[in-house]
């Protein structure tokens, strides 16, 4: 099948799953948003990559840090943004997402930036655009959230030097997750030996072994020896669907405590894509703690975002 | 009108003949295979050279959308698109808007089906009121206003008491309960086969426990009542070795699957193609495999195309929110002869499957190409190849996972009851 996020020269079209992405290419956008470092240091944030560029932030879910970190991405490459919570306007009057898409390209949008409830929505999306438009996917479902994979991956990297010998940890609910999807298709791609995913049965899909993971249940096992542990995020939901009995009783088992992280590498990093429970999946002490990451991550975020775009829109990478 | 089909290879399964015959209809019936009747001057020949003469395909599963989704397909789109599939008979589930829950509402159905061109149109009954799952319908009325068997089309019914009674009632009058096996919990929020490419897609699943626990309860209360059951569409490996048990034990049980589940799987998911959103859903290739061969060996019954028109909007969402359901009668056919070609199973094998043996599941006399039987028949061209596109499709409904596919097999001419009701 023909990845329809490349170009028949192998180029990035759309950036809709970091899944099949080659591994040359993941390093290229982290490269790049390695030079993007410096910008948010200047007192002139800006470069004039993106300039007369219109970028649309498509929110079809609600969603603040996301959408902040692509608009300041954005407009440090000089590109006008307008955001669209469409959540709230006229896809409750009935309008389709094609006809939303036809009306943003009839007013010259260069780049969607999409954010929906539906596994497959940017793909979706993708499929219907014109030629010269470009997508993002900053969230469908519980399929893939593609920067925010780059954006981890390009934290242990700065933390860790590579990928070559780490052991690394994804605990909580991959199930619901397009992170966790995002970080293991990213993870094994660049040749992390050891992955693992420590959850309950509830919380996983059928077949997860088959994404090159290795299981744990046990939480206490599964961060043993770790280099990096990322927690991820719990929705309350979870309680009703009968999929766990209690926030109290998942802390118990699955939540990072310090007791906890004492079995991981002394010189272990913890990461959280955010927005953080306290005291459900992460406790304070460890969230605040020398270990966490979890504030630089969304730095790098903006980095991450910039090359993407700049990828995109032919102005950087080559 | 008396028609001579000459220079034709015919293929009837059922009288076990394959071989070049000519055929000789008048007044609605088969008056002559072989060799013409007395004084036989016919009003029309068809030349059938280099075509295959069959009898006209019996599909079980074709939803013709009147009364209620007008919108979405009309009666006489889908017969003609029924007649261009080369199916002459038809079995329509209930669930139309209203549910097909009285006799009035089926004989009006079967009394607009009769004035327009096309296939032989058999209604299911819904099996309860409104299809709610909670009260029995009027069966022996409804079985008096035509119809043959009673359904709660895909609709499932949580209340298993419900079920029992329904199954001890139709089996008062031996009447068919014709069953789709899910479990609605086990089902709920899922819209893809529970397996390593939803994994990886993030996708809702349905287990292949959603087949196996429902069926399993359907077989044991079979048992019980003694009722005739026959199983819609089953989609899992587990399920085929189920009903093959509950045949041995002398369960009155028959089963079909769809061209759909026949030929893809859930690989074919991997670029969010909503056309390929199905339901029953497309599961593993071993799933699929598995099928295949139960089809070769007999364990399931029927091949029908579980026909789902809808309209351009249903398909045009994310793949989740997408409707399910392909339009597919048109392609039951060469589905079947794609089936037969890649499994080396015998023309007459494949065709059996799509004429004679589903009419043994409706109970009528059709399917055959037999002295005296009705005049129902299909002439198709074996090798003709061509690529399915909205253009050539007759259905309303262009929503099909094959678009784009070149396939082998097209229909010439359709006869039903002696009326050239279809010509190529």
């Amino acid at each position: 099948m023909v990845d329809p996020q490349l170009t028949p020269q192998g180029k990035l079209r759309h950036l809709l799953t970091l899944d099949g992405l080659p591994a040359a290419m993941l390093r290229q956008i982290l490269d790049t948003a390695e030079s993007f470092m410096d910008v948010g240091e200047r007192d002139v944030k800006k470069v004039p990559l993106l300039r007369g560029k219109s970028i649309f932030n498509l929110f079809f879910e609600p969603s603040t840090r996301t959408r902040t970190t692509f608009e300041i991405a954005a407009k440090r490459l000089s590109a006008d943004v307008v955001n669209l919570n469409i959540a709230t306007s006229s896809q409750t009057k009935g309008e389709t997402i094609l006809d939303t898409v036809a009306n943003l390209t009839a007013m010259h949008a260069d780049m969607f930036i999409v954010r929906h409830g539906q596994s497959g929505a940017a793909h979706f999306i993708a499929r219907h655009v014109a030629p010269h438009i470009s997508v993002i996917n900053a969230g469908d479902g519980r399929h893939a959230h593609p920067t925010q994979g780059l954006l981890d991956m390009f934290t242990i990297r700065r933390y860790k030097g590579g990928f070559q010998n780490l052991r690394v940890a994804v605990v909580g609910d991959v199930l619901h997750s397009r992170v966790a999807r995002s970080q293991i298709s990213a993870l094994t791609t660049l040749g992390v030996p050891e992955v693992r995913v420590v959850a309950p049965k509830t919380l996983l899909p059928p077949g997860v072994e088959q994404l090159g993971v290795h299981l744990f249940y046990d939480m206490r096992e599964g961060i043993r020896d770790c280099d990096v542990i990322i927690m991820l995020r719990l929705q309350n939901e979870r309680m009703k669907g009968a999929r766990l009995p209690s926030a109290h009783e998942y802390f118990k088992q699955y939540g990072l405590t310090a007791a906890k992280l004492a079995r991981a590498k002394p010189d272990a990093i913890v990461m959280h894509p955010g927005p953080m429970n306290r005291g459900v999946e992460i406790d304070s002490e460890v969230a605040d703690g020398p270990q966490s990451v979890i504030l630089p991550q969304v730095t790098y975020g903006i980095a991450v975002r910039m090359a993407v775009m700049a990828m995109l829109a032919g102005g950087g990478g080559d | 009108m008396k028609i001579h089909i000459k220079n034709g290879r015919l293929v009837d399964p059922k009288n076990a003949h394959d071989g070049r015959a000519d055929l000789y209809l008048a007044a609605g019936k088969i008056v002559g295979v072989g060799e013409a009747p007395a004084d036989f001057h016919a009003n029309r020949v068809i030349d059938a050279a280099g075509c295959v003469v069959c009898p006209g395909l019996v599909d079980l599963s074709v939803r013709l959308r009147e009364p209620g989704y007008e919108y979405k397909a009309t009666l006489e789109s889908e017969m003609l698109a029924a007649a261009a599939g080369g199916v002459t008979s038809l079995a329509c589930p209930p669930d139309t808007d209203p549910p097909l829950d009285e006799p009035g509402l089926t004989e009006m159905l079967k009394f607009r089906a009769r004035n327009l061109p096309g296939p032989r149109v058999y209604p299911i009954g819904a099996m309860t009121q409104k299809l709610e799952g909670t009260r029995l319908t009027e069966m022996a009325e409804l079985n008096e206003a035509g119809c043959l068997a009673f359904s709660q089309a895909d609709v499932a019914l949580t209340d298993s008491q419900v079920l029992l009674r329904a199954m001890e009632y139709a089996a008062t009058f031996d009447y068919s309960l014709w069953l789709r096996p899910q479990d609605a919990f086990l089902s709920r929020g899922g819209v893809a086969h529970d397996g390593p490419v939803a994994a990886r897609l993030g996708l809702p699943g349905i287990p292949t426990l959603a087949e196996t626990v429902a069926l399993s309860t359907i077989l044991l209360l079979a048992r019980e009542t003694g009722v005739r059951v026959h199983l819609r569409r089953l989609s899992a490996r587990e399920s085929i070795a189920m009903v093959r048990a509950a045949k041995l034990q002398g369960v009155r049980v028959s089963c079909d699957t769809t061209i759909q589940n026949l030929h893809l799987s859930e690989m074919d998911l991997l670029g969010f193609d909503s056309h390929y959103h199905l339901q029953p859903p497309l599961r593993s290739l071993a799933d699929r495999d598995a099928l295949r061969e139960a089809l070769k060996d007999g364990s399931i019954d029927a091949l029908c195309s579980d026909h789902t028109p809808l309209d351009e909007d249903d398909k045009q969402m994310p793949f989740g929110e997408s409707a399910p359901g392909a339009s597919a009668v048109e392609l039951l056919l060469p589905l079947a002869l794609k089936w037969a070609r890649e499994m080396a199973v015998p023309l007459s094998q494949a065709l059996d499957l799509v004429t004679w043996k589903p009419a043994q599941v409706l109970g009528i006399d059709a399917g055959h190409l037999s002295l005296g039987a009705p005049a129902d028949l299909c002439v198709f061209d074996p090798e003709a190849e061509w690529t399915v596109s909205p253009a050539l499709l007759r259905s309303q409904g262009k929503n099909t996972p094959f678009l784009g596919q070149r396939l082998q097999g097209r229909v010439r001419y359709t006869v039903i009851d002696g009326h050239l009701d279809y010509e190529a």
